[in-house]
């Protein structure tokens, strides 16, 4: 059946189009790009920042065209003088209380509002006068707050509220004073904000950063009585060409291995060694749960953000936890013991530095739990972001390097632990080895198309040994809260859950590279590409089963034992705990909007 | 009243409104009940606490019946004397009597019996000051939930509706959408729940008209949203109050108490299949909450901030539920169109803008207070003839309506009859009532300065153009006050002006912009004046004035002793000197002056 469409005039030429939709969305889908700011298409409809206003025939004032529905015979101008010249000045409002500090921010090049001035040509200035005055939130370990930079498009809101449901950040105070800031304007670690780090990604200024750690680290890197390690989590490698103008999608594994030596690190070890490690650690955790000792279902803890939002939000749920620490901790645990033994040296000698694609992972650093016979497992956390641009201020010509190996003996991986980056993989990658260890038989059939994609809640379902396993994954913490409170009504749904803390898994972590000029932050195709490159790299391995990865093997026998051993508990588990900051809302009270 | 068996020969109305309470009508009532009981007669004189009448520069007042004497500023020792001679001795305190011919007088003549008092009309206030805003009898006495009974028995939903609409009612809080229309919308929504709303977050400065309507008959409101609920088909109410307004929240609670335990609010409304209940919620004093999707969000837990429109809060309101907002005096008018016909009140009033409108008086005229007259009554009217005129014999300069969202009228647009369109083609808006009268004495651009820092502190900062507009066009307004204003100033506060009303995300911000490009429009010469001639023709912005003493000075030395800044010189009946450069510009020797020696430049 041909779909109903109405009559729309844009700038004096006629138009059909679908009912039922906005101004902006009629009109992106006919080539006009009308200027836009606060508007994303994954997040609710704010209309704030006004520079997406058009004129409607018989309308007396603008309209918001992000907002606004098209309807039977409208006249719509997106391009008078008039309309730029109101939008040009609504930008220029902006950027009059904003502070014109453009070559030393962090967002330089890289900026939304930089690139919309531009294109609303604003070469002189009308209406300056007071700037806001607030002081940078520095408390976090992982996230930087400078509400000066802030235009208040309420995107970070509305992604903490909205997409993550953390509801750490609102708008507070009136007027001109108007300001973003956690419950009660505390510090933002000591708010309910997970350091997941998607207002990073969202923000189009740089009022949202990391912690930036680049230069801590060029010192360390020039320190000669240090042996310095890297470690690379998957979905840096997925990413990290985007950071160079290389199209999403493409992996740059041995390139980014390459680039790190160049930079100075002694070894380069890779976090997906240690992610085959986890697998191992929590395929057999699981299935000691699964024969009756500990709680179902269980829940993977890999994800920083996710830890710190269950540990706030669903403190009951603790004892389903997965004991197992992260991919990077349990690598940083190895560091600090199995390594230094093997080149004969001290622990604390090892400078272990992280290249995650994941804001929260510098928070994980710090916790005191994760402490390997007092010394830091990870002493230094940068994102993909970081480490793009110390390869670039290194002098290292990333598009063109030849790409090396990752080192022994952290370095070798297998597909399984590829896909770790992505949401689903961790379930896909323990059930290739849970599947083998519990019935002794090998799963020929590895790819698991239901938990891959970027459906909220996915669920599969697996029989092993006549015993049906229910599993689900989540990625992003709206969509894991969803799942628990299904979990919290329903204890028996499921045997085995994995949540990523961010939309589409790591690959789209708050440290991964800025949507460039042409894309918008978090864009599903973009994910999807990302995630795509991790399952190449699973294809492309000969070894995609974490139980066959040799040096896994090895470590093993050098070193832990067996899975789930003394020493395995002793510094690859840990614990969590109850915390009870200001500010928390509880669930069933927040509508989304 | 059934309550009082035995005949009580005089009534003692008290005005008990929030500005008589603070100017002593509890310890006058306490004073009443003793000299009665001193004197053996409590039995019969029946003393009723008023909601407020609307005199509040007189108060406290009361009001003897029979007979209509009104009393006005009468003190705690006035009683004795006005039951002795009034009560006792028929006499009236002339000393202590209202002039007259004045407003307030006339009404309370014919209080009762028929609406009309001198150029005043009251449909919403008609029972403000007749009845005891406490007593659920009284308002029952007069027709009070008639309406509602009227409605459950004989009218089907769409019936009211149809009599809403043909009233030609349209909304009060300011932007006059055709009642009718809005109710149409709410009830045509399919959904298991819908929402009543009452708007009473009146936060313009200088407002108490829906204060004072619900402290006066607080029933009427309650009334007016259950016919509401029935017609749209709605079981739940809110009514959204600041908490600004305790005496306005006691009474409404306690109306609603009564209400329910008349049967009026509850299950099944008079045996009938429809139930209704009312739930007060309180708002902590935003002014962009009187917004209604902002108040939605306020009622919801959120912070309250508007978002775009549509969908209308009649498709997605509260928790996402159709919902139906009326402001207070909307809400007054139904049980009155209901009882009384959509015939009659369209009667009253202009033929696009029909019955009547409450306004808060104030500013530089004689008589402030509160006034309800029909649509079309003249702003001259309601100034020179119940208002009776500018203060002190001062030359009328400009009036202000519709608060912060409106616009100053100078002296040509007197005649201007009151309605929507009329006020709104002037340049202004009717709003939700105000209305300021400025003299000869007042600052145009400070006037429009004051509303538009009340506006820049009360946005609520999510929209760019309101948010960073309103504070460059503040700006600009500061400096042109303190005399650096520059060339080009008057047109970037035009430009900005313009931009901020077409480009906003709610009413806010598309009015905020009125008192200055109004007062642009009708004062350009002063702003001119301030920039060019660094001039304050009304001697208000304190850079731009001067004191300089003249030939006239006798050299008492009266201003040299009160000078704080030691800016004044001269020998003792010597003529005395202002070092301009010391002079902070304070005035204290200008007020002390005894022989009209120093003038303000």
């Amino acid at each position: 059946m041909e779909k109903k469409t109405i009559a729309i005039y844009i700038n004096d030429k006629p138009y059909r189009v679908e009912p039922e939709q906005t101004i902006m969305q009629a009109a992106d889908k006919l080539g006009f790009h009308i200027p836009r700011l606060c508007y994303h298409p994954k997040l609710s409809i704010e209309g704030a920042c006004r520079v997406c206003i058009v004129q409607v025939e018989g309308v007396k004032n603008y309209v918001a065209s992000c907002a606004y529905p098209v309807s039977d015979g409208m006249k719509i101008h997106t391009n008078t003088q008039e309309i730029r010249r109101a939008r040009r000045d609504i930008v220029e409002l902006i950027l009059d209380n904003h502070p014109e500090d453009c070559h030393t921010c962090e967002r330089d090049g890289n900026c939304e509002l930089q690139r919309l001035a531009y294109s609303m040509g604003i070469r002189k200035r009308h209406f300056e006068g007071e700037k806001k005055n607030y002081d940078k939130d520095l408390s976090s370990p992982a996230v930087v707050r400078d509400p000066d930079k802030c235009i208040l498009c309420g995107r970070c809101v509305r992604i903490c509220s909205e997409i993550q449901k953390v509801n750490a950040l609102r708008q507070a105070y009136r007027g001109f004073k108007t300001v973003v800031m956690p419950a009660y304007n505390m510090p933002f670690t000591e708010s309910v904000c997970t350091t997941c780090g998607q207002c990073i990604n969202v923000c189009p200024t740089a009022s949202f950063v990391e912690k930036n750690y680049t230069q801590e680290l060029f010192e360390k890197l020039s320190d000669k009585s240090l042996i310095k390690v890297a470690q690379v989590a998957p979905s840096v490698r997925a990413a990290i060409g985007e950071a160079f103008g290389i199209p999403p999608g493409t992996a740059k594994e041995k390139e980014t291995a390459a680039a790190l030596k160049r930079m100075g690190f002694d070894y380069v070890f890779d976090t997906q060694f240690s992610a085959d490690l986890t697998i191992m650690e929590e395929a057999s955790e699981f299935l000691e749960r699964l024969q009756g000792k500990g709680k179902l279902p269980m829940i993977t803890s890999c994800s920083s953000a996710w830890m710190k939002c269950m540990e706030q939000f669903y403190p009951d749920l603790i004892d389903n936890i997965s004991t197992c620490k992260s991919p990077m901790s349990m690598m940083g645990s190895l560091l600090k013991t199995y390594f230094p033994e093997k080149i004969k040296t001290a622990p604390g000698k090892i400078f272990s530095v992280a290249v995650m694609c994941c804001t929260a992972k510098k928070y994980e650093a710090q916790r005191p739990e994760l402490k390997i016979n007092g010394l830091n497992g990870v002493d230094i956390v940068v994102t993909t972001r970081e480490a793009a641009w110390m390869i670039k201020s290194a002098g290292i010509d990333f598009l063109n390097i030849k790409g090396e190996e990752f080192d022994h003996p952290l370095g070798l991986s297998s597909g399984a632990g590829a896909i770790f980056g992505t949401t689903g993989g961790v379930m896909e990658a323990a059930i290739r080895t849970a599947y083998e260890l519990y019935t002794g038989e090998t799963l020929l059939d590895i790819e698991v198309n239901d938990l891959r994609g970027l459906k909220g809640i996915k669920e599969g379902k697996l029989v092993m040994d006549g015993k049906e396993v229910r599993v689900a994954v989540a990625h992003g913490l709206g969509n894991a809260c969803d799942l628990l409170d299904i979990v919290r009504k329903e204890p028996d749904k499921y045997h085995f859950i994995e949540i990523m803390g961010c939309p589409g898994g790591c690959v789209g972590g708050g440290g991964q590279p800025y949507a460039d000029a042409n894309s918008i932050p978090l864009d599903e195709d973009c994910l999807r590409l990302r995630a795509k490159a991790l399952y190449d790299l699973d294809r492309s391995r000969t070894i995609r089963r974490s139980h066959e990865n040799p040096d896994i093997q090895r470590v093993y026998k050098e070193f832990l034992g067996r899975p789930l051993s003394e020493i395995s508990h002793k510094i690859l588990h840990t614990h969590y705990s109850k915390k009870e900051p200001k500010g928390i809302i509880p669930r069933g009270l927040v509508r989304a909007r | 009243m059934g309550k009082n068996k035995k005949k009580k020969e005089f009534v003692i109305t008290l005005c008990d409104g929030t500005a008589c309470i603070h100017n002593g009508s509890k310890e006058i009532k306490s004073g009443i009940e003793k000299q009665l009981e001193k004197h053996g007669i409590s039995e019969s004189v029946r003393i009723i606490l008023s909601g407020c009448l609307g005199m509040c520069d007189k108060g406290p007042v009361l009001i003897v019946n029979p007979g209509y004497t009104i009393y006005g500023r009468v003190t705690e020792k006035d009683i004795p004397e006005i039951i002795e001679s009034h009560i006792i001795g028929g006499k009236a305190v002339s000393r202590l009597v209202i002039d007259e011919d004045h407003l307030y007088n006339r009404f309370f003549r014919v209080f009762g019996d028929v609406g009309f008092f001198g150029r005043q009309m009251r449909i919403t206030l008609r029972n403000c000051g007749i009845i005891d805003p406490e007593n659920i009898d009284d308002y029952i006495s007069l027709r009070g939930y008639e309406a509602i009974a009227k409605v459950l028995s004989d009218m089907k939903p769409g019936e009211v509706i149809e009599e809403v609409k043909h009233s030609g009612l349209r909304g009060r809080g300011g932007a006059g959408f055709p009642t009718g229309l809005k109710w149409e919308f709410t009830a045509g929504q399919k959904s298991d729940e819908k929402y009543v709303i009452c708007n009473a977050d009146e936060g313009d400065p200088g407002a108490f008209m829906d204060r004072s309507a619900i402290e006066g008959d607080p029933h009427t409101v309650i009334e007016g949203m259950i016919i509401g609920g029935y017609a749209v088909g709605s079981s739940k109410g809110i009514i959204y109050i600041r908490a600004e307004y305790p005496l306005a929240i006691k009474r409404l609670e306690k109306a609603i108490k009564d209400s329910r335990r008349n049967g009026f609010l509850g299950e099944n409304i008079f045996g009938s299949d429809f139930s209704f209940d009312i739930e007060i919620r309180l708002g902590a004093g935003a002014f962009v909450c009187g917004e209604e999707t902002a108040l939605i969000h306020s009622i919801e837990g959120s912070r309250g901030m508007p978002r775009p429109r549509p969908p209308y809060p009649s498709v997605n309101g509260l928790f996402g539920k159709p919902t139906l907002i009326n402001n207070v005096e909307t809400w007054a008018n139904i049980p009155v169109i209901i009882l009384d016909g959509a015939d009659w009140f369209r009667k009253v009033g202009t033929e696009k803008s029909k019955g009547t409108k409450v306004f808060a008086l104030a500013g530089k005229v004689k008589n402030t207070g509160l006034v309800e007259v029909p649509m079309g009554t003249t702003l001259r009217e309601i100034i020179f003839d119940i208002g009776g005129g500018i203060e002190n014999g001062k030359k009328f300069k400009a009036v202000q309506t519709g608060g912060p969202s409106g616009g100053c009228l100078p002296e040509k647009y007197l005649d201007t009859p009151i309605d929507y369109e009329s006020l709104a083609k002037a340049g202004s808006i009717m709003g939700s009532g105000g209305m300021i009268v400025i003299d000869e004495d007042s600052c145009m651009v400070g006037i429009a300065k004051f509303f538009l820092e009340f506006t820049q502190n009360e946005s609520c900062g999510k929209c760019t153009p309101c948010r960073e507009g309103t504070k460059r066009m503040l700006e600009i307004l500061t400096r042109i006050t303190e005399g650096k204003g520059e060339e080009g100033d008057v047109e970037k506060l035009e430009r900005l002006g313009n931009l901020i009303k077409k480009a906003s995300l709610c009413g806010l911000g598309q009015s905020a912009p009125n008192p200055v490009l109004s007062t642009i429009l009708n004062f350009r010469e002063e702003y001119e004046e301030h920039i060019k001639d660094k001039k304050c023709r009304a001697g208000e912005c304190r850079s731009l004035i001067g004191y300089e003493i003249n030939s006239k000075c006798v050299g008492c030395g009266a201003c040299k002793r009160v000078c704080p800044v030691g800016a004044i010189s001269g020998t003792p009946k010597n003529p005395h000197f202002i070092d301009k450069a010391k002079c902070v510009k304070c005035g204290q020797c200008y007020e002390v002056c005894k022989f009209g020696a120093i003038d303000k430049k």
